[in-house]
């Protein structure tokens, strides 16, 4: 990567990511984050980890910021007001900042001249050396994730699904079936409770 | 690592074959539920029973096998995996045959319900069996996930809500610390593999405070998991909110997972290096017993005093854990069999005699059960005095083998305060014997039919009882040759440096 491309990227990263924490707007936030993490993405294609790269664009880019876009629009966060805020509270916050820009001066200023960069193996990074690692050393583990999150996903449509006790007309045709009984609530017992506690 | 070549690979399925069909049975009970109202959800549990008993019969050709690993030292093979799949095979099951009635009576969500069983079951599994971190933590969480929604499966008990939310809180956060004690350990030692780490921790990397840090967060994080004192909190609000045979499961399985990978990494791997972490643990342990003990005595929900019981109990496993070494390593082998069949059998007893609607779990409901339900109220004092470790009772030979050894290893105050633990412990499960035979008058009169679930858990959890107290000597040798066979991964691996270095 040349230099000058270099300097653009990282002043788009590093101007993007102000936007994260500058807009009012949170959808607008997002859209500037969007940004970062499409830029770091290139950033890890030119460094030779192209599969990587191309992993932060589609999952983070791509399928957390609709998540998170979904969680915006669910709880119908509006523009944030400012508020005074407390004295304490930002002063704090200022020194902090203080102290960790002078941390971060002092290693840059001691640190030694980087070395020349390791010219990566052509292999490296990518997605035929990920897939070998995967199903070859890693391939139990690689196993147990896809179970785990069978289970994870089970779990979880088990909590949240509709109480028993409606009859469920417009949910999944599964969690109809199973619960298409009606449920007499259990007391909640709660006096009981606070006299065992 | 540029070409993929199958042939330098050690892909043996067979050793996993109890785990997949304990999988493919969670899937299948899933697949069936999908038509099954929660009220009538014994069927499942007859087919999740059918696949651990397949499971059980197909653990049995690994017994006896030289210890080897699979999949580059991923999967380790040997007695000690298979000792401890099929305790867990035989916990789930139980836990199984107390459901059968109690999840349509709680109108628990049947296909849900026995699939995440399973699928904790798993897990706990996959842990025993693990021979390196990633496979360790991807078994631990398998187990944790699927009991934290067990756990929360009454979902119109608030107590049970509380049970998951808090279990699932603290439980995430006990594993980023498990997480992170494996970052450091891979940090210091550029492995996650367990006898190369062992290698590093005798060598001259043993000190490095990296390394150190990465064990003591690792203790941290199965401290969590067996609940150890300080880390303990969750345990006894999570043991009184969840469904009687969820905390039955977690009480014994989630303690034998979490064991077998503890012991394995430290006392079998770590073992060599005792004096890293034995110190630790030693305070640990003093204080697990004695907090667990002492609170148990002023409570008056039975499950919570069981929850305190087994807080204790844990304690004890961790004084064997102190001693280090082959003859510590087997009794608490032997003690967490021991342990597995008496809590199972003490929460089948409390399962009975609950009811939809109405959960009898004060002390104070135990009151007059031996002129109500002689059976019950004789089963439950045998469970107990087993508990307490009173001879000739399951309970009574694993103290003693733990004791003995921690006596052997030179720690006499270690063991005293664990046999005055004991003699604090008799105090409340004695109690309980006494307000079901000398306290008049039932405190809310039920009707308990014999089921055959219900039953049959019971029987079997009496059998184990008594006949693993009354004839240890079979056990005990499955638990040393299961602990030897561990062990003989360490001297393979050492040996194999020697010859490279």
């Amino acid at each position: 990567m040349t230099a000058w491309l270099f300097g653009f990227l990282a002043t788009l990263a590093l101007v993007s990511a102000l936007g994260v924490i500058l807009q009012r707007n949170p959808v607008h936030s997002l859209m500037a984050l969007i940004v970062t993490l499409l830029v770091t993405a290139v950033f890890f294609i030119a460094l030779g980890a192209v599969t990587i790269g191309f992993l932060q664009a589609i999952i983070y880019a791509g399928a957390i910021m609709v998540l998170f876009l979904f969680v915006i629009w669910l709880l119908n966060i509006q523009a944030e007001e400012r508020e005074a805020g407390h004295l304490a509270l930002k002063s704090f916050g200022a020194l902090a900042a203080a102290a960790l820009v002078a941390e971060l001066l002092a290693i840059a200023g001691r640190a030694p001249a980087p070395e020349a960069a390791v010219k990566p193996s052509p292999a490296y990074g990518t997605i035929a050396t990920l897939a070998a690692a995967l199903f070859s050393h890693y391939l139990i583990a690689f196993e147990a994730t896809s179970l785990l999150l069978l289970v994870a996903i089970v779990g979880a449509v088990a909590l949240a699904r509709r109480m028993p006790r409606r009859r469920s007309t417009a949910a999944s045709p599964a969690a109809a079936s199973v619960s298409a009984t009606g449920q007499d609530v259990s007391a909640p017992e709660v006096s009981r409770r606070a006299a065992s506690a | 690592m540029n070409h993929f070549n199958p042939g330098a690979l050690d892909i043996l399925w067979l050793p996993l074959v109890p785990l997949i069909v304990v999988a493919v049975g969670a899937v299948v009970v899933l697949l069936a539920g999908v038509r099954v109202s929660d009220d009538d959800s014994e069927g499942l549990g007859w087919i999740a029973l059918a696949f651990l008993g397949a499971a059980l019969l197909f653990t049995l050709p690994l017994i006896g096998q030289s210890s080897s690993t699979a999949f580059a030292g991923a999967i380790a093979i040997d007695n000690y995996a298979a000792y401890f799949e099929i305790t867990v095979i035989l916990t789930a099951a139980v836990t199984v045959l107390m459901s059968l009635e109690y999840a349509p009576d709680f109108r628990l969500a049947g296909a849900e319900y026995y699939s995440l069983l399973l699928f904790a079951a798993l897990g706990m599994m996959l842990m025993a069996a693990a021979g390196d971190l990633i496979v360790i933590f991807l078994g631990l969480e398998t187990m944790s996930i699927a009991v934290y929604v067990l756990s929360g499966l009454m979902r119109q008990d608030p107590r049970s809500n509380e049970a998951a939310m808090k279990y699932f809180v603290l439980g995430a956060f006990s594993t980023g610390f498990l997480l992170y004690g494996i970052a450091l350990v891979y940090g210091a030692t550029d492995t996650i593999k367990l006898g190369p780490i062992a290698a590093a921790l005798a060598g001259a990397k043993g000190g490095s405070p990296l390394l150190l840090a990465g064990l003591g967060l690792l203790l941290v994080g199965f401290g969590f998991k067996v609940a150890a004192v300080p880390f303990h909190m969750w345990t006894p609000d999570v043991y009184e909110g969840a469904p009687t045979p969820v905390t039955a499961f977690m009480a014994v399985g989630i303690k034998l997972g979490a064991f077998a990978a503890f012991l394995r990494i430290f006392l079998v791997y770590f073992g060599a290096a005792a004096t890293h972490w034995n110190q630790v643990l030693w305070v640990i342990a003093a204080l697990t017993m004695t907090t667990g003990n002492l609170v148990a005595l002023v409570q008056g929900n039975i499950k919570r005093m069981l929850a305190y019981s087994a807080i204790a109990h844990a304690g004890y496993v961790l004084v064997g854990m102190t001693a280090a070494g082959a003859q510590a390593g087997s009794a608490v082998l032997f003690y967490l069999l021991a342990y597995a069949f008496t809590n199972l059998g003490a929460f089948s007893v409390v399962a009975a005699l609950e009811r939809r609607g109405e959960r009898r779990d004060a002390i104070a409901d135990y009151r007059g059960l031996a002129l109500s339900h002689p059976g019950l109220a004789a089963l439950m004092v045998v469970f107990l005095l087993s508990l307490t470790g009173v001879p000739p009772l399951a309970g009574f030979v694993g103290k003693f083998y733990v004791f003995s050894a921690a006596l052997n290893a030179g720690y006499v105050w270690l063991t005293i305060i664990a046999v005055l633990n004991s003699v604090v412990s008799a105090y409340y499960y004695l109690s309980v014997v006494v307000v079901m035979y000398m306290t008049e008058g039932e405190a809310r009169p039920i009707a308990v039919q014999a089921q055959p679930g219900m039953v049959a858990a019971l029987a079997l959890s009496l059998i184990g009882t008594v006949m693993i107290g009354v004839y240890p000597g079979p056990y005990m040798g499955a638990a040393s040759s299961a602990f030897k066979s561990a062990l003989s991964h360490t001297q393979v691996s050492s040996r194999q440096l020697k010859l490279r270095g």
